[in-house]
């Protein structure tokens, strides 16, 4: 049977993820939870879970204090955060954290169950394995640094108390061969299906800090719902003006250039990673463009589609084109892949217009479930 | 002793068994007066669960619970807080140890345990809760489990909600006073009603003569005749009024008075029961926790400590009278309120004589001797609770002894900062802090409220406004129970305010006065 508490317990939780939920718009728009806190956790602050009362409001910060001072020194702490005391006088409400933790995990769960997003379908499951080793038992022979030592003292203990050469007295336990256990392992094969996600973005003088915003918070959403799809997820930054170059994931975020625009640059840098690193019979391979869909001349646009059709599209799983708008761009480019590309469920283009429609990008890119 | 709630052995080792026996022989010896105590060893967890339902096994249903356990085990696995022990007031007694704490920490939750055990059988307050509250507790659990079986878990769960937000609206003196409201107002309007006009007392509207014969021209008959009738209409009113005067104990006026379903009712009866069953302890909290430490503070350092657990017990014992800046810790201020009366008790530094001593060496070596110390404190852990208890005995001489100060936000910084040592303010502050446990004063002035049956609560405003959203969203959840408007008078930023709910949305209006009991 379930304890009593435990079914409170899960209807709590019940009850956040129904906050959670109603209010998933809200918080995916919102950047600072993009950078979550210590292990896979993000920390959702959560109003209005008290039950509401009449209660005294703000008592203007003031109170009854014991201790040494002049008149004039800080107490410590500002007027609102009651810090928990030692011991037990702990229990007063003040320090209460109205904010809730979450795990990525669930919060991916919640984000699918709201989107209505399909589980993927992995592809080339079994043709990757890895092997790991347990120590599970016991043995008989084996290597003497594996060798157990309580089991072989207990192992002679008790041949010695059955023999009758156990003296309580003088309690010397001395093993023989016979006794001496050693630990045992398995080899696990364990299959794993990789995948990786390479994002590619416009860092041209016309992406603002609000459009990179965006991107940040979009691809970090993308990630953690592949996250919890995929065990191994790996990603790759490229970032591109003129000429386009891989680079770590703050400097993705991070980087303002400025100058011309080329993405049939990243395009190609792309496809040579692909080939280089991820094969497509090994990996899912997922790559996101983001771009302020201004493009320097027709001719790369001709061989940027080119490149998709020939290059990225066999090898992906899904190519995302996402335009966010911005003042200076003509989102010419977006057109151009529409036309060039309006069958090609691989393909999947969306335009972000402002904040709040991340989260109906977010659905645009992931709703295909490939 | 009785049967046991957790421990599947229900017994406890038999070294605590023993410990338990010699600290009982302490307890007696100092004579302490308790009821039997029944302790089990849990782990944390358990101890979490237990301590998220108020220290009862077995509670209704809700998410707060696991709230709270979510909470509390999360701190204690953080290294937070921890939770040393529990005790709940029943009789037998239950008292509940955390397992694998040091022999040392159980000594002395042991000691602090008989402590509370003889403030909750001797405390006036704690008088009238009912001691198989754990039987009471489970039957509510059970009525509540029967309702949701009937009408579906969210209905119920929801009207719980509904009513926890006004859990708090209760009338503290209420336990005490049930006999006397049955008879008082009977005698008070039934007389004054029926009775002869001209017998009771000055009619309205006579003025005084003493000339007869001026009488037809400083009173005329039909001026008197018609301040008469007004009186009548307004005394009729009055009478019709409910209820006749502003009532606190709005809980139980929604449950007589609300259009409730029969399962309503009972649920929110349950809550109030609870409420009730908890207030003293809101109560008492300083006088309560003060008592038990000072008894495991005697117990432990007279008697039951050896020589090589006086560390880990001093410890032990600063870590719980702890103060953190800008706190009251009950513990602290409880245990040095004490240990100050029986100090005077003892030396017989209080009365006429002792006030009056301007000379400071003359109170300082102070001592006649009296040795009625001890017999002071069982006094006082009788008749008082924490207000009153502070009332009386926070004085000057305590006040200056342990440095307290008031503090205060610097508008500037946003810091708190020591304001002064001024004894008169640190008083008023701490028994403002203290009054109805911090909670603002809330009464039901009128069920039928502009003739149309709307409820009409007030606020008696004592310099605190109240917080607006919760106080919205708790307007709300009565007009929930009501079904009709619900209104309160309130005071905003010093202006006098009405703030309704009308069902579809909160309004708020400008009062002539503020409501004022």
């Amino acid at each position: 049977m379930i304890s009593r508490i435990e079914q409170d317990h899960s209807r709590f939780r019940e009850i956040i993820r129904g906050k959670i939920r109603q209010n998933l718009r809200k918080y995916i728009s919102r950047g600072d939870m993009v950078a979550p806190k210590g292990q896979g956790t993000v920390a959702i602050p959560m109003p209005q879970i008290n039950i509401p009362r009449f209660v005294h409001g703000d008592n203007s910060g003031q109170g009854v204090g014991q201790g040494d001072g002049e008149p004039g020194d800080p107490v410590g702490g500002t007027g609102k955060d009651g810090q928990g005391g030692a011991g037990k006088a702990g229990e007063q409400e003040g320090g209460k954290a109205l904010e809730v933790e979450v795990t990525l995990e669930e919060l991916a769960q919640i984000m699918g169950e709201e989107l209505g997003l399909p589980n993927i379908q992995p592809k080339g499951t079994h043709s990757l394995e890895t092997r790991k080793d347990r120590y599970v038992g016991l043995r008989n022979s084996g290597p003497e640094s594996l060798r157990n030592f309580k089991a072989t003292y207990k192992r002679a203990l008790r041949r010695q108390v059955a023999m009758g050469s156990y003296d309580p007295a003088r309690p010397v336990i001395v093993p023989i061969r016979e006794d001496r256990r050693y630990r045992s392992w398995r080899t696990d094969p364990r299959p794993q299906t990789n995948a990786v996600i390479i994002y590619m973005m416009d860092v041209s003088g016309s992406m603002g800090d609000e459009q990179k915003e965006i991107v940040r918070i979009e691809s970090f959403w993308i990630d953690t719902w592949l996250r919890s799809q995929y065990k191994g997820l790996e990603s790759r930054y490229i970032i591109h003006d003129a000429t386009a170059r891989v680079v770590e994931r703050e400097v993705f975020f991070r980087t303002r250039e400025s100058g011309g625009t080329m993405i049939s640059s990243a395009y190609k840098l792309c496809a040579e990673l692909i080939d280089a690193e991820f094969s497509p019979e090994q990996w899912n391979i997922y790559a996101f463009h983001f771009s302020d869909g201004d493009n320097w001349s027709v001719d790369d646009t001709a061989t940027c589609i080119q490149l998709v059709k020939h290059q990225l599209l066999p090898k992906c799983n899904q190519f995302g084109y996402g335009q966010v708008e911005s003042p200076y761009g003509s989102g010419q480019f977006i057109k151009d892949l529409r036309s060039a590309f309006a069958k090609n469920i691989a393909l999947v283009t969306s335009e972000i217009k402002s904040k709040d429609d991340i989260m109906d990008s977010i659905r645009e890119f992931l709703k295909g479930g490939r | 002793m009785s049967r046991s709630l957790y421990s599947p052995s229900g017994q406890l080792p038999p070294a605590l068994r023993e410990l338990q026996d010699e600290i009982k022989s302490y307890a007696d010896e100092f004579g302490l007066d308790t009821f039997p105590v029944v302790f089990e060893t849990i782990d944390y967890r358990h101890m979490c669960e237990i301590a998220a339902y108020g220290g009862f096994p077995v509670r209704y249903p809700h998410w707060r619970f696991g709230m709270e356990y979510d909470h509390m085990l999360k701190s204690h696995t953080y290294g937070l807080s921890k939770i040393y022990e529990l005790v709940i007031n029943t009789n037998p007694c239950y008292a509940y140890l955390l397992e694998g704490n040091s022999f040392v920490d159980q000594k002395l939750v042991m000691a602090h345990v008989y402590g509370h055990c003889d403030f909750f059988k001797n405390n006036y307050f704690f008088s009238h809760t009912d001691r198989r509250m754990i039987d009471g507790m489970a039957n509510n659990a059970a009525r509540v489990r029967r309702y949701m079986d009937r009408q579906g878990v969210s209905n119920v769960e929801t009207f719980v909600d509904t009513c926890l937000s006004v859990d708090n609206l209760i009338d503290p003196w209420l336990p005490f006073r049930r006999k006397e409201t049955r008879r008082a107002p009977e005698p008070a309007a039934a007389p004054a009603a029926e009775g002869d006009p001209e017998s009771s007392g000055p009619e309205p509207g006579r003025l005084h003569n003493t000339r007869s014969y001026l009488e037809g021209y400083i009173n005329p008959p039909e001026f008197i005749a018609a301040q008469r009738a007004k009186k009548k209409q307004a005394d009729e009113a009055q009478k019709r009024k409910n209820p006749p005067h502003p009532e606190r104990d709005v809980l139980g006026f929604l449950m007589q008075y609300a259009p409730l379903e029969a399962w309503e009712a009972d649920v929110l009866g349950i809550i109030r029961e609870e409420a009730y069953y908890f207030l003293p302890q809101m109560q008492t909290k300083i006088m309560n926790e003060g008592w038990a430490t000072y008894w495991h503070s005697r117990i432990m350092t007279t008697r039951a400590l050896r020589d090589d657990e006086l560390i880990d017990y001093a410890d032990a014992a600063s870590g719980v009278t702890a103060m953190g800046p800008g706190q009251l810790n009950p513990y602290k201020l409880g245990v040095e309120l004490y240990r100050h009366i029986e100090d005077r008790w003892n030396t017989g530094r209080f009365g006429k004589e002792y006030d009056e001593c301007t000379s400071l060496s003359q109170r300082a070596a102070w001592d006649k001797k009296l040795g009625l110390g001890r017999q002071k404190l069982y006094e006082v852990r009788r008749m008082h609770n924490d207000v009153t208890f502070l009332d009386e005995f926070f004085t000057e001489d305590f006040c200056r002894e342990q440095k307290f100060f008031t503090y205060k936000e610097n508008r500037r910084t946003g810091r708190l900062e020591i304001e002064g040592r001024e004894f008169s303010k640190i008083k008023q502050q701490i028994l403002q802090q203290l009054s109805n446990f911090g909670q603002p004063f809330i009464y039901v002035v009128d069920a039928n409220y502009l003739n149309r049956s709307e409820l009409l609560l007030g606020h008696r405003h004592e310099g605190i406004d109240l917080k607006m959203d919760y106080a919205r969203d708790t307007l709300r959840n009565v007009e929930r129970i009501w079904r009709r408007p619900v209104s309160i008078l309130t005071v905003l930023d010093d202006k006098p305010k009405r703030i309704r709910f009308d069902g579809a949305e909160i309004s708020m209006s400008d009062e002539p006065a503020a409501f004022r009991v």
